[in-house]
């Protein structure tokens, strides 16, 4: 892999929680400008309470994150905005605004409060409902389309930013084979041609494998295991992390590192 | 803010699909400038003409030509005497519950939130009603009883904020439900005081519970217009932020808004604002969840327009509705607040029902 390009994002030493709770311990990464790290784990192994800490929305009890060289909490809120791009997994709008609308939301950071959309905002919105396949849902209320869609409308509106470093929490969850391949696909494409760096919580091993540079294996908060995927998905640390035997083969149709279940399944 | 074209950081790369781009094809999907402008002018028309139908009708008939040419003749003395300053306090008290309903709709992320319904407009008419028994012989009631109402607004909203948050947030569910319950507690504490001071408040009790534009002065119209209008300003220049709170409190932080600030900003003028209406006019419910509610069905849901065209509309409503409050059984007045809630309740089922098959759906 490419390990020349500048840092977009450090993280170092995290220690976070809830309350009483220690939700994360010692955890580190080193996210290069259009590298893509998967954060993969176990149900509440805290994936998500990272991206949280990374996006800015929870303060961590110790650690450094920097972006882009600086310290995370040295930036207002509207700057961080044009860098930084969060996509929850939960993508619920109150009220009945077009797909076109909520894309362009995306724009807000770089708009002034009284400007209204530029002719460049909303070729900047064409272009990011294009490369998520949307155009042709752009006037629909976002209310009355599926969750998948709804999914790649929040991304389109996360790519609509502009972003320098995109946080994606479980980006693929519901959607079908074929959208996934077409969302990191995409995302790829922003890696090389526009330094993207992405972080993405992932259940999925198999898109791990295949998609990313880099891989953080994390269990109760700690991890595991940090490298590229085929130093950190093995059969080894995939069975420490997860408690139930797993296969690691590769898929003899692109290379990539491929887990399978490989628990017995008959009748008592 | 002029970049070139899609630039991009690697500067080489184009965007598909930005070659092909017609802006055409987005036409009706956002809001523009002309859209809105075009929008707001012809809502204001429409809230001149109702304004003029009002200030012709009522319990006698009177030729606005005559009032306005005449200075002696009887109709100059009830368009200036009653008429007008009577239609002023509808528009703008209409306005703001309008606007504040907007407002507060988007910080709970739920149509359903009010004034009213958030139980600060109780909170500011027991306020006054306290100021109103208590201060009754000082000079300076006219003074203490509006801020009174204030006051009262403000602690009621704060109160009511701070039972919500679970765990350092707010849950807009929680808030509504909180405010409901004041709202019940307001109506009981106010009945309290009816019931225990002497019959010569009466009519003053019922009037702040039922909301009524009887005989405004100027000097209250132009109080509660210098209110409104600042806090017009406040809400509108927070539009934007509006719109991204819809996504919900970590999403609008991630595009760049400072979420505790928006929110206690929003929290205040609100209060402001209901506890300044209802100072003049009493508990006027249901124009604060009727108006910005067909608005967003009619023109869609960006706060930049919600916000103005709901003052354009709740103005026009308000005014509309006191007009009937004064010719149904002329020479006999309904309270507004009667005929307001008369519309406003079936109103309130129909979107509950409408947002249980939606939430059913999703």
């Amino acid at each position: 892999m490419n390990r020349t390009e500048p840092v977009a994002l450090r993280v170092t030493n995290l220690t976070a929680g809830y309350g009483e709770n220690i939700v994360l311990r010692d955890v580190g990464f080193e996210l290069r400008a259009g590298e893509l790290l998967a954060v993969v784990g176990p149900n509440g192994a805290g994936k998500s309470t990272l991206l949280r800490i990374v996006s800015g929305a929870l303060t961590p009890r110790e650690g450094e994150i920097e972006l882009e060289g600086r310290p995370l909490a040295a930036y207002d809120r509207r700057t961080l905005a044009r860098k930084l791009a969060t996509v929850a997994q939960d993508n619920s709008v109150a009220f009945t605004f077009s797909v076109l609308e909520v894309v362009l939301m995306g724009r807000a950071p770089h708009l002034g409060s009284f400007h209204f959309e530029s002719e460049h905002d909303l070729a900047v919105a064409h272009a990011a409902l294009t490369r998520l396949g949307l155009v042709k849902l752009a006037q629909r209320p976002i209310q009355e389309i599926s969750g998948g869609e709804r999914k790649r409308v929040f991304l389109a509106r996360a790519l609509a930013q502009e972003p320098h470093v995109a946080l994606l929490d479980e980006p693929t969850a519901f959607l079908d084979l074929r959208h996934v391949a077409e969302i990191f696909t995409r995302f790829r494409e922003l890696c090389a041609s526009r330094q993207l760096a992405v972080v993405a919580t992932l259940h999925d091993l198999n898109a791990a494998a295949l998609y990313a540079d880099r891989v953080l294996l994390l269990k109760d908060g700690e991890a595991v295991a940090y490298g590229t995927p085929e130093e950190v998905l093995t059969a080894d640390n995939l069975l420490k992390v997860y408690e139930t035997p797993v296969y690691v083969g590769k898929n003899p149709a692109n290379g990539a590192i491929a887990v399978l279940p490989a628990g017995v399944w008959r009748l008592q | 803010m002029s970049e070139p074209a899609v630039a991009s950081r690697s500067g080489a790369e184009r965007e598909p699909g930005v070659a092909s781009f017609d802006a055409g094809q987005f036409a009706g999907a956002h809001l523009t400038r002309a859209r809105m402008a075009a929008t707001l002018a012809v809502l204001g028309m429409a809230v001149i003409v109702v304004a003029v139908v009002a200030a012709s009708f009522g319990g006698v008939h009177i030729s606005l030509a005559r009032a306005l040419t005449d200075p002696l003749s009887a109709d100059h003395a009830i368009f200036f005497g009653a008429r007008l300053p009577r239609i002023l306090m509808g528009a703008i008290v209409g306005a703001v519950l309008a606007a504040v309903g907007a407002a507060l709709q988007a910080l709970v992320r739920n149509p359903l939130a009010e004034g009213g319904i958030l139980g600060i407009s109780g909170g500011g008419a027991f306020g006054a009603i306290v100021a109103l028994v208590l201060c009754s012989q000082s000079s300076g009631a006219a003074t203490i009883v509006p801020l009174s109402a204030f006051a009262a607004a403000l602690i009621s909203t704060i109160v009511v904020y701070r039972l919500a948050q679970v765990a350092g947030r707010i849950e807009p569910f929680t808030l509504l439900l909180v405010g409901v319950i004041f709202n019940a507690f307001w109506g009981a504490a106010i009945m309290l005081v009816n019931s225990i001071v002497n019959f010569y408040f009466m009519h003053s009790i019922i009037f702040w519970l039922m909301g009524s534009f009887e005989a405004p002065t100027y000097r209250e119209v132009a109080m509660v217009s210098v209110l409104g209008f600042v806090g017009f300003a406040v809400l509108i220049v927070h539009a934007r932020d509006m719109n991204l709170l819809s996504l919900g409190d970590d999403e609008a932080a991630d595009l760049g808004v400072e979420v505790d600030r928006v929110r206690r900003t929003i929290f205040v003028a609100t209060s402001v604002m209901i506890g300044a209406v209802v100072s003049v006019s009493g508990i006027i419910s249901f124009v604060g969840l009727i108006v910005p509610h067909i608005i967003r069905l009619a023109l869609g849901a960006d706060h930049r327009l919600l916000l103005p065209a709901s003052i354009l509309g709740g103005a026009g409503f308000t005014v509309a509705a006191d007009l009937a409050a004064r010719v149904a059984i002329a020479p006999t007045e309904l309270p507004v607040g009667a005929i307001t809630a008369l519309c406003g309740a079936p109103f309130f089922v129909y979107v509950l029902r409408r947002e249980g098959r939606k939430s059913l759906a999703s």
